[in-house]
């Protein structure tokens, strides 16, 4: 068995991944490895061919691959190594990393620093439970998505898409665009799990129609999938009798949500938030395992890639400052989610952190609401509060708070929430 | 027309039907194993509770009560002979109310009648400490020592390779059709591309059984297909239940039971729901809420979140005898049945093989022992149990190891090339999936299907638009982007 | 004669639907927008709406089957079903650059169609003259 060793380990070359390791090698770690099971770095992003990337971070709308490019050549260029076609199988708590490939075969890495990079994977038929049959022709949007733009391979002709997440709408408009008929988008919830943008540019430019408060509640066909039978539901989800209808088709896409890797985590014996399904971190996205970090869509799912990319800079500082010994001191404060927000990220602020730089916080509401303001409270006062025009469950909110805006103790409880402007706190 | 010649034809490669392959395997006869499905293990077979149960379950006296206890007496050996995984986890039925308790002293009795060994009835304590996740309601159990778990299509599989390996004709993809019968005697088996002359014919048509006995003019039983649904829970839970735990039976079930599986998932199901059609698995939403509402109340903290899939399997119920119906057809004494084998048909599955032969030779079938019979069958040399330096081992010799294919359930590539390359031909994504797990883990197979379509094309010789999922006509793929025709249309609405 | 509009505004979360009245290719009026934004978008989408289309081509000889590409900048909405056409009968040949055009003048608008990423040839695959 192969034994090596080095200061970083980032373990995912998606855009969280090669972020973390080339802001590790800026920040002046001698020794950055990143290990990546695909055969070329990128993640997901080489399959997201669509334009809509970047607009935050460089005020331009790139490719996915054009975005991972940007990222795969910064990482060259400052000297990321490159293990790639490599299957991490074990992260042991004492940073011992045991990973496979065909050229080595059983490769033990030891760290000083991991960064945990994993992504995410998509929410299945058997996670949302649609009865029926079990034919071929159902795919989660990703997967549909990988042979439509990488393999060059039709998953279908005839299609209807269950769940209006992004990478849904997206492959609305991507089956379209090759020919293939798209019936329409059934979504649950009242309102629309995906950005604005794409219910005009990828459903309003091609005619696809968008059916809120609607799910698909059967399956039929026993090889190929034949149709679905959609229903609308009440407030409670549940579907209305009478408001059947059969749709023929030949596939079914899912786009239903998406859940954080964390199989690795979970056995390093990493503390996971149940709530975003990702490890509970500091502001320097570290876990609750000294030494391990990590970022993007492993610790809770985005939806721009531009937040990825700001979250793990934070992740390859944070290591980097590990391992050359410029950890701030490990005074924290709790951050938790108030009224009307479901979580916040980071767990942890070092209060040290607080005063020398921006902290970011990211959050997720519970609701889609309009003209309010994120507050941070600690006890009964507020400490600083932003105002928002709208807020969407979909769109990610984050919230910065200039170095030294807010003062804090260790141990000291900051919670996030939402208030109606008018309304008295 | 091509004419084949056999002492023997076994009608259906489910888990009876290749057990009876697998034994009859072990003498001098030329034996043809046909199945309609274009691969091994495919109908109730392929989704049921995956128990081998103790016995105390069946009525005493029945084929269920006698086969059962034989059954999983030999099942610790068939699955060692077969490189087949077996659990011997034991079994618990759990009342959990204090009115319940004597229905356990009723299994028991029942069960002493069958010849079940070992079996007792424990306490609250004893019970909890067995089973921490359990309904801390329930006042006792019935613990039955000698039940387990079992890989139930690897065990088909496995019976029809280890037949094949001793000279069983395997045919797949070939639907019987017709069968000739002269002068009261079966003489041939017909299926579309071939016609079998044969001595005797083994009817282990599981829900077809009915149907292929009338070919004989046998018509006193029907199959009535009984429904039962389940959910399938991500591995991570696999420790909430050390083995199978059901509630207090009802008249037509063993009732929904919440269960590790050999592959450490955690399973609940079936309901029980009596249907005409043979051929719809469609799981439900009553049905499927049922279920889990049931499941609850064994164990309340159920993660109803992780929930990785759901299905729904038949159990072949013979009608009006509600047990196996074995032996030849009235009037037709080398046609042997092997039919309505439902619960406990899985345990049974050796012990109905052994029934069948008895039957055979009382039917004037010699049966001369081959010498060079083997019973020992390799299995697919697995990487995810393995230690790390046995797994590095296999890397240094076949490098396809060091490849991942589906990383939720750790498949190499190795594995699934191996599959492709068995003695009993697997040429669907499903049969790739059962016999490496490929696509059975928490993503189901959202990240390694094309990986493993890419893998199938290339060893079978097939462009990735031609793979299916199960044969017939379930392609993965609808042929290639840009294909011109279709997209001349393409934005003509934008 | 007036036509009436009626759009989704993409400036920003909030999604406003902006109901315009147009008359002799003007706005004569603008309703449901919250910001000056919102109406600067509905001249944008009512008088020139323009996409920047993304797509794959076949390659020979590649790592992989197909390569993205993207048209350098937006083109005319009303050209997509005709860039897509022309997008759809290309091959070319791997090795292909980062930002190699692959079309130079899309659909007849002026604007290349080119690679979003490098894509390298296959080992031992077919080598190109």
């Amino acid at each position: 068995m192969r034994s090596i060793k080095y200061d970083v380990v980032v373990i995912g070359a998606g855009p969280a991944g090669l972020a973390a390791a080339s802001r590790a090698k800026a920040m002046g770690v001698k020794r950055v490895l990143l290990v990546d099971r695909d055969r070329e770095p990128g993640g997901i992003l080489q399959q997201c061919i669509h334009n809509g990337f970047g607009l935050h971070l460089f005020k331009e709308e790139l490719t996915g691959p054009e975005y991972a490019y940007k990222f795969i050549e910064e990482s060259y260029a400052s000297g990321v190594e490159f293990l790639m076609n490599t299957m991490v199988l074990t992260i042991q708590p004492d940073r011992q990393i045991y990973a496979i490939n065909r050229k080595v075969g059983m490769l033990k890495i030891e760290a000083q620093a991991i960064v945990l990079a994993m992504g995410c994977r998509e929410r299945n038929r058997g996670a949302v439970t649609i009865p029926g049959s079990r034919p071929s022709g159902i795919f989660t949007a990703g997967t549909a998505q990988r042979f439509v733009n990488m393999e060059g391979y039709m998953p279908g002709r005839h299609v209807v898409i269950l769940g209006s997440g992004d990478i849904g709408l997206i492959m609305a408009r991507r089956f379209t665009w090759e020919g293939a008929k798209v019936e329409g988008v059934f979504e649950i919830m009242p309102y629309s799990n995906g950005l604005n943008r794409n219910i005009v540019q990828c459903l309003k430019d091609n005619n696809i129609p968008l059916h809120l408060s609607h799910t698909v509640t059967k399956v039929h066909g026993n090889e190929r999938i034949e149709a679905v039978t959609v229903s609308q539901v009440d407030e409670h989800f549940t579907p209305l009798s009478g408001s059947e209808q059969v749709i023929p088709c030949d596939t079914l896409l899912l786009s239903v949500g998406l859940i954080p890797e964390n199989e690795l985590s979970r056995d390093a014996g990493i503390h996971i938030d149940p709530v975003i399904g990702g490890p509970v971190v500091t502001d320097e996205m570290e876990t609750t395992l000294a030494g391990v970090f990590a970022c993007g869509n492993v610790v809770h799912v985005h939806d721009l890639v531009d937040n990825v990319t700001r979250e793990s800079w934070l992740a390859g500082e944070g290591a980097a400052r590990l391992v050359l010994g410029q950890q701030p001191t490990r005074d924290l404060v709790t951050t938790k989610a108030g009224s009307g927000v479901r979580y916040v990220v980071p767990h942890k602020i070092h209060v040290e952190n607080l005063a020398t730089r921006t902290t970011t916080l990211y959050l997720r509401v519970l609701q889609p609401e309009e003209n309010v303001r994120v507050e941070l409270v600690s006890g009964t006062k507020s400490l600083f509060s932003v105002h928002q025009r709208v807020v969407r469950p979909a769109e990610m909110v984050s919230i910065n708070v200039p170095p030294k805006r807010i003062t804090a103790t260790a141990g000291e409880e900051l919670m996030v929430r939402l208030v109606r402007e008018g309304d008295k706190a | 027309m091509e004419r084949l010649k056999a002492d023997v034809v076994v009608i259906g490669a489910g888990v009876t039907g290749t057990a009876v392959a697998r034994e009859l395997a072990r003498y001098q006869l030329k034996v043809f194993l046909v199945e309609k499905h274009p691969d091994v293990a495919c109908g109730c077979t392929k989704a049921n509770t995956a128990i081998v149960h103790a016995g105390y379950d069946a009525t005493p006296g029945t084929w269920k009560a006698k086969l059962n206890v034989r059954g999983a007496a030999v099942y610790p050996q068939v699955c060692r002979e077969l490189e087949v995984e077996f659990k011997p986890t034991g079994s618990l039925v759990v009342a959990l109310a204090e009115d319940q308790v004597p229905h356990l002293y009723e299994l028991l009795n029942r069960g002493y009648v069958n010849g079940v060994p070992d079996l007792k009835v424990i306490g609250r304590d004893e019970l909890l400490a067995k089973e921490p996740y359990v309904n801390p309601k329930a006042v006792a159990a019935l613990w039955a020592p000698t039940a387990g778990l079992v890989n139930p299509w690897g065990l088909a599989i496995a019976q029809a390779e280890n037949a094949a390996e001793n000279g069983v004709e395997v045919l797949l993809g070939a639907p019987v059709v017709g069968i000739d019968v002269t002068d009261g005697l079966v003489t041939a088996v017909q299926t579309p591309d071939v016609i079998i002359e044969t001595r005797y014919v083994v009817n282990a048509g599981g829900r077809y059984s009915d149907e292929i006995a009338r070919m004989v003019g046998q018509d006193d039983f029907r199959i009535v297909p009984r429904k039962g649904e389940y959910y399938v829970f991500d591995k991570r839970f696999g420790y909430m239940a050390n083995c199978p735990l059901f509630p207090v039976p009802t008249a037509i079930s063993k009732g929904i039971l919440v269960t590790p599986s050999v592959d450490k998932n955690l399973l609940i199901g079936p309901n029980a729901q009596d249907q005409e059609d043979k051929e719809d698995l469609d799981t439900t939403a009553e049905g499927l809420q049922e279920v889990l509402s049931e499941a609850l109340t064994m164990m309340p903290d159920l993660p109803v979140k992780d929930a990785i899939t759901n299905f729904a399997g038949l159990r072949a119920v013979a009608r009006p005898s509600n047990d196996f119906v074995l032996g030849p057809a009235p009037g037709v004494p080398n046609f042997i049945n092997a039919a309505g084998i439902q619960s406990p048909g899985l345990t049974s599955a050796p012990a109905v093989a052994e029934v069948v032969r008895d039957y055979l030779q009382m039917a004037g079938l010699e049966l001369k022992g081959k010498k060079k019979f083997n019973p020992f069958r390799k299995g697919i040399v697995t990487f995810r149990d393995k230690s790390h330096e046995e797994q590095a081992r296999l890397i240094q010799e076949d490098p396809r190891y060091g490849q991942i294919v589906c990383r939720c359930e750790t498949v190499t590539e190795a594995e699934i090339v191996q599959a492709l390359n068995r003695p009993i031909p697997c040429t669907t994504i499903d049969g790739v999936k059962r016999r490496t797990r490929a696509g059975m883990g928490r993503c189901q197979a959202g990240f390694c299907t094309p990986r493993v379509v890419e893998i199938m094309a290339r060893e079978l010789g097939l462009s990735w638009d031609e793979i299916t999922k199960k044969g017939g006509a379930s392609r993965l793929l609808l042929g290639q982007t840009k294909c011109s025709a279709a997209v001349k249309g393409a934005g003509k609405d934008a | 004669m007036s036509t009436i509009y009626e759009l989704t505004c993409i400036a920003c979360p909030m999604g406003c639907q902006i109901k315009t009245k147009v008359q002799q290719d003007k706005i004569i009026s603008i309703k449901g927008n919250s910001c000056k934004r919102g109406e600067l978008y509905a001249q944008d989408e009512i008088f020139r709406p323009m996409r920047v289309i993304t797509s794959t081509v076949r390659v020979q000889g590649g790592v992989l089957p197909v390569v993205p590409v993207r048209t350098a900048e937006p083109i005319p909405k009303d050209k997509i079903g005709v860039a897509l056409q022309e997008i759809a009968c290309i091959t070319v040949t791997a090795p292909v650059k980062f930002h190699q055009v692959i079309v130079p003048n899309i659909a007849d608008t002026g604007v290349s169609v080119v690679a979003s990423r490098p894509l390298a040839a296959k080992e031992g695959g077919e080598k190109t003259a």
